[in-house]
């Protein structure tokens, strides 16, 4: 095997000799640590190690998933497992949408100086300035839409100078838009209507006495079975 | 960005694409899909698997990973732990945190039962976050609960147990109504048209997805669902045993907080066990696409206090995780990249499979063209793969179809410097699931008397191989049974249970009598990645 070649990281300012390409999570376990936060489904899905760090000959912040952030010679880096967040408490069921509803339960979005620090730290590259914007607006479709890639990792709060926690006013947008504006699907209410009448229940009593036999020549049966076209 | 030499197969990919778009390609009859398993699939290889020696599944075979979690000794010793003041006392314990636990959640909390929800991470640390791809449900007018009920029996080679699939597909419309109307924001069409697509093994597009963010949306709904209502959760302890009332019953559980060290006793009128499954303990090596924490905790807690399992011997290997780069190899590659026209090509730019066989088969069919025919395309580090035309899904889809379609997996890849609409991306299978668990009823109900499981940890709905978008569904399927369930029995319990930890004895002289090695424990709650010579107990195992 030809020798490792190794980098320097710096995890809280203490330096550790890693092996080269390795991702910020992998380095960080292979130097000796044990994850209990910071680490979650290591898959870039559900923001539990959003850090940040800095590079040499840079004033720069940059900021990256530990699962998905390949190490840099030099990094000097720290994790943000968990930011202190305002959550708004809410009965969806009984929100009638407006352009105020965001505000009115996070009013302070209101005051959003647009920095832009919210969009420059976010790791998965949202527009986060934008939607905040459109939530001041009260258009909830747009603030959905454009933060739908959120994994409420929570770096956009920890930058915000007037401490607004965009990622809960996301969700809240988001629930306003798949329950009260997107339409409703009436094929599924049609499909609960039949299945309350029992439409189905004779023919899966069916099934379920078949053997496997019977199942399986079902199961192949183009005429029983057919595909519908991808 | 791909080495050169990759680039040489790359432009055979692209040279085969016109042809292949006219291409049709056959399905696999049952004889040739059973030489392929039998031949190819990782759970053939017989010496993968031991018989159990000790337990409820005794004489059953199950991965050695496994097994040494199954016939395994108590990681804490509580034999002096005071039992006599619980630390809390309620309806229903909920034991794990993702969508199965949040669901049941909600539903034993509105049913008014004094619930609490613990796990060892952050509630919304679960599988359920990382599914992409999409639920099934037969709401289409062209499909209905009985297509699906028969798919479903296919793709488990129907062995499936009969109650539990019906329960799966009858109430699966009612879990996507629930889901829309607490503000998942799946694709539609203007009109309210659900946009539905196939995934391996389905006969109708009954699929649902909300981009390829569909567990992560249901997730951070059902979570903001739990704050919002205010149900009592604890994070960051993790069960490391079931109590039990000495009369066959289960009646809460001892946890360990990961970040003190400190016990919790919790005695509980039911306990519904929610702990996902077992990517984590990598059967036979494979790299896998699950959570951190998904080490089958609850399939030892439960094994230990006299539950059966079902399915042990089937594993799921996902045929597309990410074999290129190295960074993020057994990452998942969700299926829905398949199902909206992605083909699969070898090293000489030619298809192998149809690619909605189901996983199991399509999985063994990339193993045999790796390993068997040399057709597999080496990475640098020396792993093999077979590409996915992503690229043509542009083609064929329009323009701009991959960013919108599947955002996470164009990120993922564009961190990495490949850019998916334009190249293919090189894939291997990964562990995925785990096909079996705790056997339930269409209750939820365990053999145990006041535990109940729902999600990953309940076995014998997917029967020997689970069909995509099949979790995301049995997951708030049994997780709503449960709760609902639970919530009913733990109203018809008048008095406290008793609660106690006499299973363990008798289990741990059955270990011995079994020679089992003393210094095998479990349950393992997190796995541990530091390179060797640094690894040693977990601090809140010690402390």
């Amino acid at each position: 095997m030809p020798k490792q070649e190794m980098v320097t990281i710096y995890v809280m300012g203490k330096a550790y000799k890693v092996p080269k390409d390795l991702t910020i999570m992998d380095a960080m376990e292979y130097a000796g640590y044990q994850f209990i936060r910071g680490c979650g489904c290591r898959g870039g899905f559900c923001g539990a190690c959003g850090t940040i760090y800095r590079t040499r000959d840079s004033y720069k912040l940059k900021v990256g998933l530990a699962c998905q952030t390949v190490i840099e010679d030099g990094m000097y880096l720290t994790q943000l497992p968990f930011f202190p967040a305002n959550k708004a408490t809410y009965n969806i069921r009984k929100i009638r949408p407006t352009t105020q509803t965001l505000v009115k339960f996070y009013p302070e979005i209101m005051r959003c100086i647009s920095c832009n620090a919210c969009t420059k730290i976010c790791p998965q590259d949202i527009d986060v300035m934008s939607y905040i914007n459109a939530a001041i607006k009260g258009d909830n479709e747009a603030v959905a839409d454009m933060s739908f890639d959120c994994i409420m990792c929570g770096l956009c709060a920890s930058r915000c100078p007037a401490e607004i926690v965009h990622y809960n006013v996301a969700l809240l947008a988001r629930r306003i838009t798949g329950s009260k504006i997107h339409k409703r699907s009436s094929h599924l209410k049609e499909r609960l209507k039949e299945i309350r009448e029992r439409k189905f229940d004779k023919d899966i009593e069916r099934l379920m006495k078949s053997s496997e036999q019977e199942l399986s020549k079902m199961y192949y049966d183009k005429k029983i079975r057919d595909i519908e076209p991808r | 960005m791909y080495p050169e030499y990759m680039l040489e197969s790359i432009k055979r990919l692209k040279a085969t694409r016109k042809e292949r778009m006219e291409q049709k390609f056959p399905m696999r009859t049952p004889k040739q899909k059973e030489e392929l398993l039998k031949g190819f699939h990782p759970d053939y290889i017989a010496s993968s698997m031991r018989t159990l020696k000790v337990g409820p599944n005794k004489g059953d075979k199950t991965p050695h990973e496994l097994a040494n979690l199954l016939e395994a000794y108590p990681v804490l010793d509580l034999s002096k732990l005071d039992l006599s003041r619980p630390d809390r006392d309620v309806d229903v314990l909920i034991i794990g945190g993702g969508g199965a636990g949040a669901s049941a959640a909600l539903v034993a909390h509105k049913a008014g039962a004094n619930v609490l929800v613990v796990t060892k991470l952050r509630i919304g640390d679960a599988n359920t976050r990382m599914a992409q791809g999409g639920i099934q449900a037969a709401d289409k007018q062209n499909d209905s609960p009985v297509r699906h009920y028969l798919d479903v029996m296919g793709g488990g080679h129907f062995k499936n147990v009969p109650e539990l699939v019906r329960a799966l597909v009858l109430d699966a419309p009612g879990v996507v109504a629930w889901l829309e109307e607490l503000g998942v924001m799946f694709d539609k069409e203007p009109d309210g048209t659900m946009i539905t697509i196939h995934g391996g093994g389905t006969s109708r597009k009954r699929m649902h997805a909300a981009r390829d963010y569909t567990g992560a949306e249901i997730m951070r709904v059902l979570q903001d669902e739990l704050l919002n209502r205010d149900i009592p959760r604890v994070e960051f302890a993790g069960a490391t045993e079931l109590l039990t009332d000495g009369n066959g019953g289960v009646s809460g559980a001892v946890l360990v907080n990961l970040e003190t060290g400190e016990k919790l006793v919790v005695r509980a009128k039911t306990t519904i066990l929610a702990t996902g499954g077992c990517g984590r303990l990598h059967i036979q090596g494979f790299p896998c696409t699950n959570h951190y924490g998904a080490t089958a905790d609850g399939l030892v807690l439960a094994y230990r206090a006299g539950a059966k399992l079902a399915f042990m011997d089937t594993i799921q290997y996902h045929p597309t995780g990410v074999a290129y780069p190295e960074q993020i190899v057994g990452l998942l590659v969700t299926e829905k990249v398949r199902s909206i026209g992605a083909h699969l090509v070898n090293l000489q730019g030619n298809r192998f499979i149809y690619e909605l066989e189901s996983r199991d088969i399509t999985a063994s069919a990339i193993i045999r063209e790796c390993k068997e025919r040399n057709n597999g395309v080496q990475t640098p580090t020396g792993r093999f793969g077979v590409w996915l035309d992503t690229p043509l899904i542009e083609i064929l889809k329009g323009a701009g179809t991959v960013k919108k379609s599947l955002p996470a997996m164009h990120h993922q890849f564009e961190r990495f410097g490949i850019i998916m609409d334009k190249e293919p991306i090189l894939t291997y299978p990964t562990q995925h699931y785990q096909n079996g668990g705790i056997l339930i009823n269409d209750r939820a109900e365990t053999g145990l008397r006041n535990l109940y499981a729902a999600g990953e940890v309940a076995g014998g709905i997917h029967g020997r191989n689970r069909l995509m978008g099949n979790s995301l569904l049995g997951i708030l399927v049994f997780g709503r049974r449960a709760g609902n369930t639970a919530a009913k029995a733990a109203k018809a319990i008048k008095q406290k249970p008793k609660i106690g930890l006499g299973h363990i004895e008798p289990f741990v002289a059955e270990l011995k009598k079994a020679k089992i090695p003393e210094g095998r424990k479990s349950p393992m709650l997190l796995p541990d990645y530091r390179r060797p010579e640094m690894r040693r107990p977990y601090a809140f195992l010690t402390q």
